[in-house]
């Protein structure tokens, strides 16, 4: 075991590690402006530093375990389940600052990025090359590689183009010990021994400090369409998803909107959106522009067969952004009831949407909670999101019951209690329900070998004892 | 009253709950770009008012973050909850004003009340000082308290650097009122600004004139005084509120179909007369009334016709003033016009939301930290190269020159007011 010691002691080794004074934070304000992060709860580091060299966390790894100080590391804290909360002091680890790299080799296809490159700059980077990065989770323009590549970050393009893990293809890592490695390469295939490339994408920055990655990249679409397609029937919505994919036709997105959110925006700023019917889908397709044309019809057909009212296609680039205009007011919309939003991402298996929706139903009756779902429908995320005060303790214990129940749902259906935004402090209590007792010690085990004093991120995945999901302020 | 709820009811307590910490408006903010710290962003001085507002932090420790803000409020139009920045970060500097002056000595309280109470408000006193000696010792005063005497304080490398690009002042004379040939269009009372009518007077005279060959009938009245901007931002919100009322007061006696400013800066602030007083039930209503009748030159141009004469055979490129794009929200207007200049090349600025870091009296307070910024928007217009740079607000106007001789590309590059740039293409002579 390490030998204990005091704030002022830690921080004088620090010093000894980052040569540039400015990069260690220790005055209150400081301390207290990376105590959060987009979820819920504040917890102060005891002293916050901005790394950015793989050397110099390496040696903070070190310092932490000689002295058994815990270590979070942090992007932009946008985090929506708690992961870079400092949950247990000790430091704080910001990579939002180091962001000096970011190539693009065309030939390869691959990008090589800093930890704290944001992740739209690298779709820009990308784009200027003619290829793409494909995951685009809606807070892209804001939170890191980094950031990403811990939670596996989705978005909308998760449907036809899959989620972070799946553009990973290498990455140096501090390990919780402080030792700097490598894991995969430079080529989409390998598969020399175990893969802990997709091990530490996903981990939640537990299991070690990413310093790099290489990301592969793909051809940019030629072309893209986009449809708006209006149910008075929630569940004709769910049928259209089902067989659209069946089908044949692989959307580049699908993302639905209920009648709560569209009646919402429409308050809020209003485009003419009809508020009596129950569900909007907004569809793109993108790929070949002759190839879409076909697939359009035949998107347009199947809605109309399953019952929609209306559809609407954009004619171009501009016609198309209006028609997304809807699904981006949601979150300013539903904000205006009441200015707290707890946004879930549990997920279900695409056949079972209805029903998920008949069960979200329920809970807002039985919860009297505000409760409005939009998301990505087509792979079976749906964000259902309740709206509330968190000054209202009342309220937000019925919401703490609410948001248990919709994970219970979830995991009954067959599906997970996270879709993409992690598990971090704020699902911990639900682990054991979705993995059982023996499949979530198998993860405790892998934690205990790589990081055996404790030290990276701690307090996150795993449920401490008794811990249960707190919503209200103590 | 509790120390606490006292405290929450000054700093706008419950604004800061409708943030919900998303980070949205982080790229936006230039001094979290430039500092490289959360606490230099938004979110985080939005966070830290909660704090300090929950007792948690000291109203001295909050101080430099907000002391640090630009106030140029692009933040405001990145967020997607539409949280209310700019009435967070005044309740704060009001609050940390009030505090601190409870520990101000007395010459300093007074000299505080001589520049912003008199000085700023009397154009005959703004004239026998310099532009920036006077700023500077407004400014300068907050340092005061670290009690240094004024004498070793006034004109550091800061103001010299300033004084050297401002504009000769001295044998102009007043236009009071035009009329248009005809039948006016508008009837326009003219604000003219105190700072900007000493140092720019050529630009109003400028604009009165375009506004005269677009067909309105311009009338400058006596009784107009300082919009109160810079003492709001300094936290002197009693006094910014009293010039208002005065404001008010003086052009409601006239007839006027708007009240009509070529300064960036002060129209934001009397565009924002009805937040300044929503609070007096006396004055809320006029206040709309006045804030409404309100607009920036380039709007009234914008909708009239003018006489081009003479083509700009340049590139021009716009640096839009954030009072402008986030405050006033007028962000089409002025690049019509500029679109409409026969002749010239319109270029984009790279990045152009981003603040140029003048910001009031900003540059004079943080001379370093605005010449980061200062340095972030030139490496951008390097990348255009234009030979005209086209402004809207004189504080902008003069950082951009300063930026320009900075890089040493004053050969090269002028950088302009953009109603001096309609007036040359309407072939009007000072
Ligand atoms: C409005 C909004 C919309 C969102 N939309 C989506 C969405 O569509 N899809 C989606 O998936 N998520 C979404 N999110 C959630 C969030 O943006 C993502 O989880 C994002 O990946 C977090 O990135 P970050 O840089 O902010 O990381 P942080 O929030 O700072 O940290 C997230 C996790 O990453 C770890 N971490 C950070 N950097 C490193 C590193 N270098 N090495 C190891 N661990 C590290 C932290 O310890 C923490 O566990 C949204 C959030 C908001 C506020
Ligand atoms: S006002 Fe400008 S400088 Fe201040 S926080 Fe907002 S964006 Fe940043
Ligand atoms: S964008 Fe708005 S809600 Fe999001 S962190 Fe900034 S101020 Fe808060």
């Amino acid at each position: 075991m390490g030998e204990t010691t005091s704030a002022e002691t830690i921080i004088e080794k620090v010093r000894e590690v980052i040569p540039d004074e400015s990069r260690i934070l220790v005055e209150k304000a400081d301390r207290y402006s990376y105590s959060f992060d987009a979820s819920f709860g504040v917890h102060m580091p005891e002293v916050v530093v901005q790394p950015k060299a793989a050397e110099e966390v390496a040696e903070i790894m070190k310092l932490a375990n000689k002295y058994l100080i815990p270590v979070c590391p942090r992007g932009q804290g946008t985090s929506l389940s708690g992961g870079p909360l400092p949950v247990k002091g000790g430091i704080l680890l910001d990579f939002s600052q180091w962001n000096d790299k970011l190539e693009v080799d065309p030939e390869d296809m691959v990008a090589i990025v800093s930890p704290g490159v944001l992740t739209a700059e690298i779709n820009k980077a990308a784009n200027e090359a003619g290829l793409m990065y494909a995951p685009d989770p809606s807070s892209s323009s804001v939170s890191t590689i980094g950031g990403n590549m811990a939670e596996n970050a989705g978005g909308p393009r998760g449907l036809k183009y899959g989620v972070t893990k799946d553009y990973v293809i290498g990455l140096e890592v501090v390990t919780p010990e402080g030792e700097i490695i490598r894991t995969g390469g430079r080529t989409v295939k390998n598969v020399t021994g175990y893969d802990l490339t997709k091990l530490i994408v996903g981990s939640e920055g537990t299991l070690g400090v990413i310093t790099e990655a290489t990301l592969r990249l793909i051809p940019k679409p030629r072309a893209s369409s986009t449809l708006m397609v209006m149910f008075e029937e929630i569940v004709d919505s769910g049928r259209a998803i089902s067989k659209v994919l069946s089908s044949g036709i692989i959307p580049a997105k699908m993302e639905l909107m209920d009648q709560a959110s569209i009646i919402a925006v429409e308050e809020y700023e209003p485009l003419g959106l009809p508020t009596d019917i129950e569900a909007i889908l907004l569809i793109e397709l993108d790929g070949h522009p002759v190839a879409i044309l076909e697939e359009r019809e035949q998107v347009e057909k199947v809605c109309r067969e399953v019952g929609a009212r209306d559809i609407k296609v954009a004619r171009d680039e501009k016609e198309a952004q209006e028609l997304w205009k809807a699904r981006k007011l949601v979150s300013p919309a539903i904000v205006r009831i009441k200015p707290t939003k707890i946004s879930e991402d549990a997920t279900v298996p695409r056949s079972k949407i209805p029903e998920m929706f008949q069960r979200l139903k329920e809970i807002k009756e039985k919860y009297s909670v505000d409760l409005v779902v939009f998301g990505h429908a087509g792979d079976g995320n749906l964000h259902p999101n309740i709206i509330a005060d968190k000054r209202d303790k009342e309220e937000m214990k019925r919401v703490e019951k609410a948001v248990g129940e919709i994970f219970e749902a979830a995991v009954e259906l067959g599906g997970t209690l996270s879709g993409e935004h992690g598990i971090g402090t704020m699902k911990s209590p639900f682990m054991e329900m979705e993995l059982g007792k023996e499949g979530l010690d198998m993860m405790k085990r892998i934690k205990e070998s790589w990081d055996p004093n404790n030290i990276l991120n701690p307090g996150k995945i795993f449920p401490e004892p008794g811990q249960k999901l707190v919503l209200h302020d103590e | 009253m509790s120390k606490q709820v006292l405290f929450q009811q000054k700093l706008a307590y419950e604004e800061t709950f409708s943030c919900v910490q998303c980070g949205y408006c982080l790229p936006s903010c230039p001094t979290y770009k430039t500092m490289e710290k959360e606490t230099h962003s938004p979110r985080g001085r939005i966070n830290l008012v909660k704090m300090a507002a929950e007792g948690k932090i000291s109203l001295s420790e909050l101080e430099e973050p907000i002391d640090l803000c630009l106030g140029c409020r692009a933040c405001e139009t990145a967020c997607p909850t539409n949280v209310q920045y700019g009435a967070i970060l005044e309740s704060a500097k009001e609050a940390i004003q009030e505090e601190k002056n409870k520990t101000l000595n007395k010459s300093t309280k007074l000299l505080r009340k001589i520049l912003f109470e008199k000085a700023f408000p009397n154009k005959a006193a703004m004239n026998t000082v310099s532009f920036g000696m006077s700023l500077y010792q407004a400014t300068g005063l907050q340092k005061l308290n670290h009690k240094t005497g004024i004498g070793e304080k006034i004109l550091p490398a800061s103001l010299a650097a300033f004084e050297k690009i401002t504009p000769d002042t001295t044998g102009r004379k007043r236009l009071t009122h035009v009329k248009p040939k005809g039948e006016p269009v508008f009837r326009i009372g003219f604000f003219t600004g105190c700072v900007m009518d000493t140092v720019f007077g050529k630009i109003n005279d400028l604009s009165i004139r375009l506004l005269q060959e677009a067909g309105c009938e311009v009338e400058v009245i006596k009784e107009q005084t300082c919009c109160g901007a810079l003492q709001h931002h300094s936290g002197e919100g009693e006094t910014a509120r009293s010039l208002a009322k005065k404001n008010i007061e003086a052009f409601e006696r006239y007839d006027f179909d708007y009240v009509v400013n070529s300064i960036g800066g002060c129209g934001a602030a009397l565009v924002e007369y009805d937040h300044l007083l929503k609070d007096d039930p006396e004055w809320a209503a006029r206040a709309k009334e006045f804030s409404q009748r309100n607009a920036d030159i380039s709007v009234i141009l914008a909708e009239l016709t003018l006489p081009f004469r003479r083509k700009i055979n340049k590139m021009v490129t716009y640096q839009p003033s954030c009072h402008m794009t986030n405050v006033q929200k007028r962000v089409t207007e002025p690049l019509s016009l500029i679109k409409s200049l026969p002749g010239a090349e319109y270029m984009e600025l790279p990045d152009k939301n981003m603040c140029c870091g003048s910001a009031g009296i900003y540059n004079i307070v943080h001379y370093e930290e605005s010449m980061n910024i200062l340095d972030e928007k030139m490496s951008e217009v390097k990348k255009v190269k234009p030979d005209v740079i086209i402004t809207t607000n004189p504080g902008c106007h003069l950082q951009m020159k300063h930026g320009v001789e900075r890089e040493g590309m004053s050969g090269g590059t002028e950088v302009v007011h953009l109603v001096e740039i309609l007036a040359e293409a309407c072939g009007i002579e000072q």
